[in-house]
């Protein structure tokens, strides 16, 4: 069973796949939401640790969305992708300092885990794997471009509004565990 | 005199996203309705913005690092609230603990508390519990989930950006006594609230 908003909104542009999956990202908090949120977890643990996030998030997006659309099954729980919102978010704002080798892991499980659900929906709407391509150049630049803006951060306040943005991250996964658990009165 | 990276990269951002709201508004429409539900929500209810303010103004009487720490720990714990109200767990008083958080709030600005960190933080959340449980699930239908409770945790995450704002003024004598004057009115305004809740 899949939560109503894991389903990837795939994007039509009329400008071909690459583009129609550069829009999904955009268009796609469940997806657009963690990509920052390692992006800013990565920024505030310093330059090797945004490198590392950089090629790790969007190789492991990648190959987890070519084995999602070649082996397209529900292998992740519903609620998987409320893990990328909880932890990155929840990381961020207690400022955890971590190692790049240890943000690192945490960008592959992350790229791993919505590659797939991507590459899932792509086969199951039999749209082009090429769109794969798209997504994860726009999940490259995201992620280079936040977590470039993170690391320039000098002022105490400024790192700190990173934090408060890590909360609201953890705090609308939080939400989101809700929704998705909530029993619908009859 | 030029302004820096960073400035000029947050300045070509909100271009960027100011131009491509209609598109999303048209592919996704329960997404962009939800994202705007969610967020006009809290703006809706003045209990939750007085609230909201008045809990950025403390952070600034306080200075760092509470200024931070209280914003840090009222959405976490606010999404908690929530998550006990989609739960389906009662919460006696609901309403009586918003305006009862307008009420202290305002006296603790009012007369310039300054307890230690823990204890702000544990107040704050503590009546954050109630925001949540009474306003994060209340999803009109056919809307998104997602797209609601961001657009209600970045509404109320700019309210204590505007108390905080607000809050520049105390490094001034005169807005030190406005700042407390302020927090009156936000005691008062608790009182309005809590005569509602109750009567």
């Amino acid at each position: 069973m899949r939560l109503p908003f894991v389903i990837a909104h795939l994007v039509t542009t009329g400008l071909g796949p690459i583009y129609d999956g550069i829009s999904h990202i955009f268009m796609s908090p469940d997806d657009l939401v963690p990509i920052i949120a390692i992006a800013l977890l990565a920024g505030l643990n310093g330059p090797a640790a945004a490198r590392s996030a950089l090629f790790a998030l969007t190789g492991a997006w990648l190959i987890g969305g070519i084995l999602g659309l070649f082996m397209a099954a529900p292998l992740f729980p519903a609620t998987s992708p409320l893990i990328s919102f909880l932890l990155l978010g929840s990381l961020t704002a207690l400022d955890r300092r971590l190692s790049p080798r240890a943000v690192a892991a945490l960008a592959v499980a992350v790229g791993l885990l919505h590659g797939w659900l991507n590459g899932v929906s792509l086969a199951g709407v039999q749209r082009e794997g090429i769109g794969l391509a798209g997504i994860t150049s726009a999940a490259f630049v995201i992620v280079a471009l936040v977590s470039a803006l993170v690391v320039s951060l000098r002022p105490a306040w400024a790192r700190m509004a990173v934090r408060v943005a890590g909360s609201w991250v953890a705090a609308i996964g939080l939400l989101m565990l809700g929704w998705s658990l909530r029993v619908t009165p009859a | 005199m030029t302004p820096s990276l960073g400035v000029r990269f947050l300045v070509v951002m909100m271009l960027v996203l100011a131009g491509i709201e209609p598109v999303l508004a048209h592919e996704q429409t329960g997404a962009a309705r939800g994202f705007l539900t969610g967020f006009l929500h809290p703006l809706s209810g003045l209990d939750h913005v007085v609230a909201m303010i008045a809990v950025g103004l403390w952070g600034a009487q306080l200075g760092p690092p509470a200024l931070w720490m209280l914003p840090v720990t009222f959405p976490m714990v606010m999404a908690v609230g929530g998550f006990l109200g989609l739960m389906g767990v009662t919460l006696p008083g609901v309403e009586i603990g918003i305006a009862l958080s307008a009420l202290l709030l305002g006296v603790l600005v009012a007369s310039e508390a300054r307890p230690s960190l823990l204890i702000a933080a544990s107040l704050v959340g503590f009546f954050a519990i109630f925001h949540g449980h009474a306003h994060g699930t209340e999803l009109p239908p056919g809307q998104s989930g997602l797209a609601y409770s961001i657009g209600f945790v970045v509404a109320t995450g700019l309210l204590h950006g505007v108390g905080i704002a607000i809050g520049v003024v105390h490094r001034w004598r005169a807005g030190r006594v406005a700042l407390r004057v302020a927090g009156a009115a936000v005691a008062v305004a608790g009182v309005a609230f809590l005569w509602g809740a109750v009567a």
